[in-house]
């Protein structure tokens, strides 16, 4: 065992880990808020009001940049500091700088949400900001890499924890992948648009190289970071097998970034690449599932705190959804699968049963594990924490089953013919067929939306009025 | 040597190094007992930072 030469009254920068926490929570109410608004317009169009603003186009954007930048990351930027500092027992370098990337990156969403509604996006999934946005959270990206390289560098432990190379690996790939999707020429000086140095095929595969590796390193491989620090610190128990994280490390990290193009099954790019994403998106189910039971496996010997710890219970589910939406994912992948889905609902309910019942889930419960400690303080309401766990997971299970009717039935539709090979149902008649789940899909938002309002309410007052913490920490079980 | 510098070969060259690569890391990992054992003893890391450390400091104490 490596023992560490940390000096017991090591103090940590805690500071800018509470900033980052809480504005996880503003952001996910904003981004899911958002969404569910623009799920009742597709419910109920008459929400739209007919104020441009507010439509789907512009809110949309608005959504997904809320929930994954806003909220992702301000969770990954409060947990890779939390972590690192805890995993490398030294403090955060760079404190002037750590502010620097909290009001950047925060100020930078700002300027890029308040754009959407004004229309202004380079039209590019995941990656709307135009460029002056874009340079800006390059900035801050590259602050970001050297706080957090150097306070590896200066770190106590000799080896550097499995969470950390996933945190790094995420803050490597997504300077690339920003980088490289945002290749693109002002139209002038100070002029707002841009147009992308790609064209075509070209620029269809760039940019889900991008999408894809956005969902696989920032949305991913940063999540199973927290998910290798919360999930043992949670269970009281050391990670199931530390060997197999360093498998799952490498492989997840290699396949990731060559499956992008299944976004692009039966479109004009060489079949070769749609049949190489597939193959690799297939393979990728198989470190996706090593990683999944390593983190439900180190509950082995306690699986009683399934019952009893609603923060358990958090990390637990959102491994379940990890292995269900990477299983769900390479199906998909399959160019005969994707004939039906792609287009379709299905994808939608796809990215959410990722997005909320692993992403959301996964760092709802760390939250809850981490903020306490940071207010040295006693969660105000353990049972409004199991509230909030039904209200999401039965918003995450309405909105994927609502979407499952949704995009599967509108595939079927799409493609049925009739006797004399003509479409058999008009478009209108898929909209028809689909307004009962859209109504369920808003409903589910709504549950989740609720959830993090009570979720907001828990740790305001913990934070305001919890009681001082003074019970040691739990003990971890030998190996 | 002409067969790797073609570039119509390099997927089948690509795969022979990335084949290799992980093989590689496999047996690293596994393929020692002392190593193995060293490699597990990692998983305590989260638990080293005793609780004196739960309380952190402002940004502007305590910086080294």
């Amino acid at each position: 065992m490596a023992h560490s030469a940390a000096a017991p009254m090591e103090q940590y920068n805690y500071d800018i880990v509470k900033k980052f926490a809480l504005m996880t929570l503003f952001w996910g109410i904003a981004g899911m808020a958002a969404g569910t608004y623009i799920a009742s317009e597709l419910a109920w169009p008459f929400l739209n009001f007919d104020i441009a603003q507010i439509t789907f186009g512009r809110l949309r954007p608005l959504h997904t940049s809320g929930v994954i930048f806003g909220f992702g990351g301000n969770a990954l930027f409060a947990t890779s500091f939390y972590v690192v500092q805890r995993t490398c027992q030294t403090r955060l370098w760079g404190g002037k700088l750590a502010e620097f990337i909290f009001w950047g990156w925060n100020g930078a969403l700002v300027i890029a949400g308040l754009g959407y509604l004004m229309g202004v996006t380079q039209g590019r999934e995941y990656a709307e900001p135009e460029w002056y946005v874009d340079l800006l959270i390059l900035v801050v990206w590259v602050a970001y890499f050297l706080v957090y390289v150097m306070t590896l560098l200066r770190r106590s432990q000799p080896h550097i924890y499995v969470a950390n190379w996933f945190y790094l690996a995420f803050i490597l790939a997504t300077a690339l992948l920003h980088v490289f999707n945002n290749l693109a020429v002002p139209v002038s000086l100070f002029g707002i648009k841009s147009y992308s140095l790609f064209s075509g095929a070209q620029d269809a595969m760039t940019q889900w190289w991008y999408g894809h590796n956005a969902v696989g390193f920032f949305l991913t491989a940063a999540f199973l970071g927290m998910m290798y620090y919360f999930v043992p610190k949670q269970a009281g128990r050391p990670v199931y097998s530390y060997r197999l994280s360093i498998v799952h490390f490498w492989a997840l990290s290699f396949m990731y970034m060559w499956v992008g193009t299944h976004h692009l099954h039966w479109t004009a790019i060489p079949d070769w690449t749609s049949s190489l994403a597939a193959a690799f998106s297939i393979l990728l189910l198989m470190p996706s599932w090593g990683g999944m039971i390593n983190g439900i496996m180190t509950l082995s010997g306690a699986w009683d705190k399934l019952r009893s710890d609603p923060i358990m219970m958090f990390l637990i589910t959102s491994l379940s959804f990890y292995g269900m939406s990477t299983f769900e994912g390479p199906m998909m992948s399959l160019k005969s699968v994707n004939a039906l889905s792609h287009y379709t609902d299905w994808t939608v309910g796809h990215v959410h049963s990722g997005a909320l019942g692993w992403v959301a889930m996964v760092s709802f419960g760390s939250l809850y594990h981490m903020i306490p400690k940071l207010w040295n303080k006693k969660i105000y309401s353990e049972k409004l924490i199991y509230i909030h766990f039904f209200f999401a997971t039965i918003g995450i299970l309405l909105y994927i089953t609502a979407l499952w009717v949704s995009g599967i039935g509108q595939g079927l539709m799409l493609r049925a013919f009739d006797q004399y090979g003509n479409l058999k149902y008009s478009f209108i008649e898929t909209v028809v067929f689909m307004h009962g789940p859209l109504v369920a899909r808003a409903i589910a938002g709504m549950f989740f939306v609720a959830g993090i309002l009570l979720m907001t309410y828990n740790i305001w007052k913990t934070i305001t009025a919890g009681q001082e913490a003074t019970a040691p920490e739990t003990a971890p079980a030998t190996a | 040597m002409n067969w790797f510098m073609d570039l119509s070969n390099s997927k089948s060259v690509g795969l022979v190094i990335f084949f290799v690569t992980f093989v590689a890391i496999i047996i690293y990992v596994y393929g020692s007992k002392s190593r193995s054992e060293r490699l597990e003893s990692y998983r305590n890391i989260p638990f080293l930072d005793d609780d004196e450390n739960e309380t952190g400091t402002s940004s502007k104490e305590g910086e080294k």
